[in-house]
Formats: structure tokens, sequence, C-alpha cells
């Protein structure tokens, strides 16, 4: 079962393969090592994530440190596991979210994101141009976020063994020198910043798998974070904290910066953006848009003084436009999110237990 | 957004508190004691820990939080009997979300779900007479529960499913009635309620006249209350009105949804389908007579407690757990032995910490920490 598409079998065979795909849906043969993975590979990897450093095919990219170097002086490596349904939604698809989803977590240090890799698990089945359709598209992703794929590993698995199509990326960035992000540097006095509306991919996806008979236009928001994040390092190179809120929603890593740094966060509800579809679909569902998922969305914490500034920066950026300030740090309660409310009360933004689950009325 | 926008006016909000402080100083004089007002349903709790509402009233108005949380008031014991029907070979079993994660005496549904029976979570009893059109070979028992809120879509499916002659579905039916829960309440010893904000969603089935027994045997004001904060503070007002006027009657301020006579066709529908029950078991009330309705015998085809075997175990409440007193008003969530130590959203021993409308988890995820010296700052601004 096991298909490395970084493998042993010499480059001549697999030139020599027929080197394209001509079955309709994946079978177990395609992660059997023989020549229909030979085709697999040569059609819908290497015909996607062409680059000097993959085409070898061997065990591994080899990279050179002097090249990393010139970006900085750390090393930044994170991986992710991808398992999305439905594959394809309005905004994106599985591929798009496994490439912007390692390529913002790398960012998220002030990274420069350089090189990821690309594990897929398929299930047998899934029709082959729903697999080229994926990989097509994160190569287009991972163009647009500056990034190369330059190795990977493909399993074909039984039906019923996995849903479709599972992705790990991993991936390497350079940081560079002089920056210091943490989830433990909040300080009293820190502003909050978000680079634009909340909930959108949770409500996204949710819409997508037409279970709730409604329509709208609502894509997920997933796009690449690295260059808004170099912007921001521009302007300001002593953010203190920086995540991307992606599962668990704004709420979840506002909860982590509160409990790293021993601060309280208080969030004034009347700033957060967030769209018209999203509040009516929160309404309607008896969900709270603060634990929504998004996938093109971070939250800084930032000295007061360079908050002004780096909203200014992040509104002139394509993935920015909406960027506010939407709360301020505290001493205490130490630990706690706060949310004023815009009727005038206020509520602890605790972490979720579990899923988020619709209410019964 | 527009309708909703307005009812959560913070401008509009000040002067309907500025009418309470008034009317509850003038009360209080002559009232022994603070004043409680009951918000029977659990959407009303929910709203009322949401929005802060609390920190706006004078101290001497306190709100008891009511039975009207569907999912917090069901026993143990019929948790267990819906993993029994999940288990069952063959059975999908379809549930609103929040019944989920309420523990039975052994696992919940999402427990029984991850051991492997094909538990699903649905919209709409109709998203689950899909599922049984979809897959004829499987047997499909949606969980019913709830009030006359979410009676008649019930009711309305039982019935589309006899016109289509659907045959892979049945309902476990544990659909419940608000009106004799309340009775039971007011004739309970250690209660010392003053006034009721009467549940806004059950209304709108049911209509306004069924609780008038409430103003006339009791003597206390009640008020149909609308779920947004003004809706709320406005209900509250109403009911202090009342109170500081020496009177009690059936009001309404949720007009805009609450019709008199109720919805006759959700009514004729209910009527149709179900039937009440001798008695009901609730969770920390105990059996409360002609409290819950089951499957007339005209469609028992769909009733599921009569096609498979339930085990229909009585399990008792855990010892330490006093979500009973908390649901009666006798005590505050705070107040209860286990609150927050060993019943917790992550290890809920009472229902009452489970769902995010029950009073226990509304104090423990928006009121745990005090939240004057916010309230304060806010004021200085």
């Amino acid at each position: 079962m096991s298909a490395p598409f970084v493998c042993a079998i010499p480059m001549e065979e697999l030139v020599g393969g027929r080197g394209r795909v001509l079955d309709d849906a994946i079978t177990m043969a395609h992660g059997g090592g023989g020549k229909a993975m030979r085709d697999l590979i040569q059609d819908v990897i290497l015909g996607a994530f062409d680059h000097p450093l993959l085409a070898p095919l061997e065990d591994q990219a080899v990279i050179s440190l002097r090249e990393l170097a010139a970006n900085g002086d750390r090393l930044a490596f994170t991986t992710d596991t991808f398992v999305v349904h439905p594959l394809f939604f309005p905004g994106g698809d599985i591929g798009k979210l496994a490439i912007n989803g390692t390529v913002n977590d790398l960012a998220m240090s002030g990274a420069r994101p350089i090189y990821l890799s690309c594990g897929l698990v398929v299930e047998e089945g899934l029709p082959v141009e729903t697999l080229r359709r994926v990989t097509r598209g994160m190569r287009e992703a991972a163009d647009l976020a500056g990034v190369a794929v330059v190795t990977g590993d493909t399993k074909v698995v039984e039906r019923g063994a996995a849903d479709k199509l599972f992705i790990n990326t991993t991936g390497i960035g350079v940081v560079p020198v002089g920056i210091r992000i943490s989830a433990a540097r909040a300080q009293a006095g820190d502003k909050v910043i978000i680079n634009g509306s909340i909930g959108d991919h949770g409500c996204a996806i949710l819409l997508a798998r037409h279970e709730l008979a409604l329509d709208s236009d609502l894509e997920s928001d997933c796009r690449p974070l690295a260059d808004l994040v170099r912007t921001m390092l521009a302007i300001c190179p002593d953010i203190h904290c920086l995540r991307d809120a992606t599962r668990g929603g704004l709420a979840t890593i506002l909860n982590e910066f509160a409990q790293s740094s021993r601060v309280a966060i208080r969030l004034d509800e009347t700033a957060l953006p967030l769209r018209e579809e999203v509040r009516g679909l929160c309404e309607i569902l008896g969900l709270d848009p603060l634990y929504l998922a998004n996938e093109g969305k971070l939250a800084a914490i930032v000295p007061p003084e360079s908050a002004d500034a780096l909203i200014a920066a992040m509104r002139a950026h394509p993935a920015g436009r909406e960027a506010a300030i939407v709360g301020d740090v505290r001493e205490s309660p130490a630990g706690v999110v706060l949310l004023k409310t815009g009727f005038g009360g206020a509520r602890i933004v605790d972490l979720l237990v579990g899923e988020q689950l619709p209410r019964i009325c | 957004m527009r309708f909703i926008d307005e009812f959560r006016d913070p401008v509009r909000a000040q002067i309907l508190v500025r009418e309470i402080a008034r009317l509850t100083g003038q009360i209080a004089r002559a009232h022994r004691g603070p004043l409680q007002i009951m918000e029977v349903c659990g959407g009303h709790t929910h709203s009322i820990f949401r929005y802060g509402l609390k920190k706006l009233l004078p101290p001497e108005v306190e709100f008891v939080h009511g039975p009207g949380c569907p999912v917090c008031v069901l026993p143990m014991g019929r948790v267990d009997d819906c993993i029994a029907l999940a288990e069952q070979p063959g059975v999908i079993f379809t549930t609103f979300g929040d019944a989920m994660r309420v523990p039975g005496s052994k696992k919940s549904l999402l427990q029984a779900k991850a051991a492997g029976a094909d538990v699903r979570m649905v919209y709409s009893p109709l998203d689950a007479l899909t599922l049984a059109r979809e897959n004829p070979r499987r047997e499909v028992v949606f969980f019913g529960l709830g009030f006359e809120t979410t009676m008649p879509s019930t009711a309305m499916t039982l019935r589309a499913a006899k016109r289509d002659g659907i045959r892979n579905f049945s309902l476990f039916c544990n659909h419940i009635t608000i009106i004799p829960t309340i009775k039971a309440i007011l004739d309970s010893p250690d209660l010392h309620l003053d006034g009721f904000l009467g549940p806004g969603h059950v209304s709108l089935v049911i209509g306004t006249h069924p609780y008038e027994f409430i103003a006339r045997h009791y003597g206390k004001p009640i008020v149909i209350a609308g779920f947004e904060p003004l809706d709320l503070l406005q209900s509250l007002w109403m009911a202090l009105r009342q109170l500081a006027e020496g009177r009690a009657v059936v009001e309404n301020q949720y007009g805009r949804v609450v019709p008199e006579e109720g919805n006759r066709e959700a009514l004729a529908v209910v009527n149709e389908v179900f039937e009440l029950r001798e008695f009901f078991e609730w969770r920390g009330l105990g059996s409360i007579d002609h409290s819950g309705v089951r499957i007339r015998s005209a469609f028992a085809e769909f009733d599921a407690e009569r096609r498979f075997a339930v085990p229909n175990l009585k399990i008792a409440d855990p010892k330490s757990c006093q979500c009973g007193e908390v649901l009666k008003g006798v005590i505050k969530p705070r107040e209860c032995k286990v609150f927050g130590t060993a019943c917790t959203p992550e290890t809920p021993l009472g229902a009452l910490m489970v769902s995010s409308e029950g009073a226990c988890a509304a104090y423990y995820n928006f009121g745990r920490i005090d939240l004057t010296e916010l309230s304060e700052r806010r004021a200085d601004a």
C-alpha cells in the first residue's frame, strides 16, 4: 500500500512509463509501487509540483543551508493534517487549505515560509480528476504564497479506511534576525488586532454541506498570510503575539494568549468585523462566531503605540482590508478573555468544551 | 441587522433599567426578601447571561432559572434508552445537536457514536425522515425532545411519514409539556417566587390562555417574554409593574410573535399525533403527572418504544447533584455543593451543566468571575 512518491525508482524508468493515469478512479494498484503508481506520480504529483528539488525523485529533498541562512537565523518547522468535508467548498478546497494552513502556521512566527512537503492519503475510488484538481490547486496556492512543494508521499487505502482524501503538509521557513513572537509576551496596555471578518470559513463549510437548506454567497476566507505578516513586521518588528485563528476560532487563540501571558484580554463586541451572513447563520443556529473556524485570519497582540500604524498598513494589503483593533490587554483577571457586549454587559469567553453544537430552540 | 439590533439597543435598555429600579424601590419597601422572578425558558436564561443583564438590575431583583431547557430536564434513564436504541444493529439514530453531550448513566450519545453507533446530528425531524427515505434498508430513529415549541414539527413529520408510507422511520418520543411543570413548581412548599416570565416560543404554539391559572389561582403575575435583551427587560418591568399595582394577570410582551389563541394548526397536528402520558420523569424534579406526551395508537407504527425493546430503566440522579433545587430556584447554581468542582461543562454530573441553556453551564461560562470591575470602568468611560 505504501507508495512514496519521492522513491527509489530510477528516473529513466519513470520517464519510460505512460506518464498519465488513464483510469477514472484511484485503485489499490495506484499505491502498489508498480507502473500504475509511477503513472500516478508522474501525472498527478510531478504534473502539479514540478520543481528542481523534487524532480530527482530521491527519498528526500536536499536543501542548501546557505540558501536558508540568507533569510534569517532560525528555522521554523511545522506540520498540519487536513481533513475536510466536502473536499471542495466556496472559496477553496482541501488542497488550498493544506498549503495555506501550513504557510500560515510558519508565518505566525514571523518566518518566511520556503519549502513544504505533501503527504496524501487517498481512499480507493476517488476520481483521478479530483486528485488532479486538488494538486493543481495546491500548486497555484503554493505559487501565490511563494513556497514550493519539494517532497512527499502518497498512500492509497481501502474504501472506508479514509474519507476520500486526507492531506498532510509539513513546512519549513526561516525567522528573520530579531523577531521574537510568542504567545507568552502579551502585556497590560497592548492592543488586540485582527485582519478582518471572523467565522467566514466555518459558515462556508456548514453551508457547503447543504444540510441547512440555506443559500448564501459566503466564501471561505482561505488565503496565505505570510506577506501580510511581512508587511506588519516592517511597520512593527516588536509584535508580541501572533496566531492564525483556525479551528476553535478567535476565542481559542485569545484564550491561549491570555493563559500563556497571564493577562486578561478584553474584547469589544462592537469592534469585531462580522459579515451579515455569518451573523445571521449564528443567530439561527445559536452558534457563537468567536468559535467558528477561519482560514485567513490572524490575531496580533501589539504595543499600543504601533497599533494605528499597523492597522493603516494592513488595510492597504489585500489580506487585511478590514483590519481592526478589537480589544486590549489588562492585568486582571489573569488568564481570562472577556467580551464587552454591544448591549452594555460583559461576559467571559471561555474555551469550548468540545465541538460547538447547534441549540435545540 | 434588522429586527435584531432594534431589540439590543443599549440606550433604550437604560430607560427600562431606570424604570425597573424605580418600581423595585416602590415594591421592596413592602416586601420581605429579594424579588424572585422565574424565567421559565432556557432560552431566556441564555440571553440573561449572554447580555449580562443581571449587572444592569437592582440587587433586590433575582432571576430564578426555571425548568425550560428540554435537554437539561431529561432523566439519565432516557439517555440510556437513546443509547440502547442507537446501538441496535441497522439503526441510524438522529438527534438535535445539544442532546449529544448529555450524560447517561454510562455514556453520552457522543461517546456511543465514537464506540461505533451510527448517531447523526440533524437540524429538523424532516431531515431524519429524508435519511429514512435515502436508507430504505436501515431503521432511522428520531430522538424527539422539547416542549410545545418542537412538538408540531415532530408531529408534522409523523404525519408525512404516514402519508408517504415510510416503514423504516420511528420516533423516540420525549416531548414534554410546560404547564403541569409550572404547576408542580408552584405547589412546591419551599418556593417563594413573586412572578414569572413565560416562555415565548412555547406560547407561540399554545397561546396565552393556558397560563391564566397562575394569575387566578396562585395570584402571581406572568408575562410572556421574547428572547432579546430588551424583550426581557421590558417583560421584567411589566411583571414588576403588576406587583407594584397589586395585580396578577397574564400579559403578553412578545405580541409580535405570540397570538393570544396560539397556533391552531400546530395544536391540531399535535393533538392528532400525541396524547398525554399519565406521568413523565424529569431530571431533578421527579415524576410529574401529565407532563409528557406519547404517540397515539393511530401512529403506533412510528413509535420507537413499541418497535424496539427500550430498557426504560429508572436511574436515580447522582446523590451530590442538586439540579432539582436549582431548577426550583431554591438554590443558585453557585450554591450547589459540586458546582465548578465535581460538576463542570467538561465533566457534567447534572444536566444543567450540559446544555448552553442550562442554568449551571450559563453561570459557569458567563458568570464565574465577578465582572463588577469591568462594569465600573464602563460606567466611567
